[in-house]
């Protein structure tokens, strides 16, 4: 029986994810696609040998595009959803749609908004090709302490608020992973590879559009999956409130 | 009268955990596939490559840099 609700979610799960993801995709292609496109222009202006191109830019910048920011989608709705089963009923008095606003809150906080403020995304012909495997390892190292701290301070709420209250565990936690976080940002090297001459207005404007994209997709995600996942723990609560109807004599 | 006013009772009460034990199997099959497929979007190809060539990286190009991830 939990099995199968489990089941349930993870598949809405990740269709909420793949919805969520058309739309980031919609937001990707018109305010993300001319600032790459201009980068490019910015790179071939200024490098001197002609790299072979693998895949057109027409491919990259649609279908190739489509494949990337959809498939984030599948794969962190799923992964969401996991979270979901695991927060639901354990994070306090919250209703599945409340719920799944809140996960979709600190994981758009966790998952991107925390490692973006230390590594944030480049445009094409920002990054030395060399450090490529630092940056990487960097990156996803950020990206685990994030999440992993989200989940500890979560934690931390939970075994405070007996003592504190809901809301005073709350600010402790969060005050807690601010500081942790504040931590990690001054002990884990920086990385400023922008060419002298790129355009800082058109950096601002790709990283804007980076984070546009997460914004939609984390937002949507909530709102889908909320409505979702209310239908399968509370079906009777999420279609009507005919419930009230046989008392009324 | 009385089905004019949605009972609150039913808003505030929390649903009931799901078991753990119930979720674990689910957890670890799912989320390692979960997070095979994030690394074949974000970061094959780049620094670390199970497959030769350039042709997933140069496919989820725009997708790598429009999501954050470090691309080359």
């Amino acid at each position: 029986m939990n099995s199968v609700t489990i089941r349930h979610l993870l598949t809405r799960g990740m269709l909420a994810g793949l919805g969520a993801g058309v739309l980031a995709l919609v937001v990707a292609y018109l305010l993300g696609e001319p600032r790459v496109d201009a980068a490019i222009a910015f790179e071939e202006a200024h490098s001197h040998e002609h790299e072979m191109e693998v895949v057109s830019r027409g491919l990259q910048s649609t279908a190739g595009l489509a494949t990337g920011v959809l498939l984030y989608g599948v794969a962190l709705g799923g992964i969401a959803a996991l979270a979901f089963c695991i927060a639901l009923g354990r994070i306090g008095r919250f209703g599945p749609r409340a719920t799944a606003a809140l996960l979709s809150g600190a994981a758009l906080l966790a998952v991107y908004l925390v490692p973006f403020l230390k590594y944030p995304a480049n445009p094409p012909s920002v990054g030395e090709p060399d450090t490529i495997g630092k940056r990487t390892a960097l990156y996803f190292l950020m990206m685990l302490l994030s999440v992993l701290l989200a989940v500890a301070a979560t934690i931390l709420g939970r075994r405070l608020a007996p003592r504190l209250g809901n809301w005073y565990a709350t600010v402790a936690a969060g005050a807690a992973f601010g500081v942790a976080i504040g931590l990690a940002y001054a002990f884990l090297p920086a990385v400023n590879e922008v060419p002298k001459d790129f355009s800082a207005t058109l950096l601002w404007q790709f990283r804007l559009s980076a984070i546009a994209v997460q914004l939609v997709l984390w937002t949507a995600f909530g709102l889908l999956f909320g409505h979702l996942a209310e239908r399968v723990i509370a079906p009777e609560r999420a279609t009507a409130p005919a419930e009230a109807a046989p008392a009324a004599s | 009268m009385a089905q004019t006013i949605a009972p609150p009772a039913t808003g505030t009460a929390a649903p009931a955990p799901l078991p753990l034990k119930a979720i674990a199997p689910w957890a670890l099959f799912v989320g390692v596939l979960m997070l095979v497929l994030l690394y074949f979007i974000g970061a094959e190809q780049g620094a670390t490559s199970v497959m030769s060539g350039s042709d997933v990286h140069e496919w989820v190009h725009d997708g790598r840099h429009l999501l954050g991830f470090p691309c080359h």
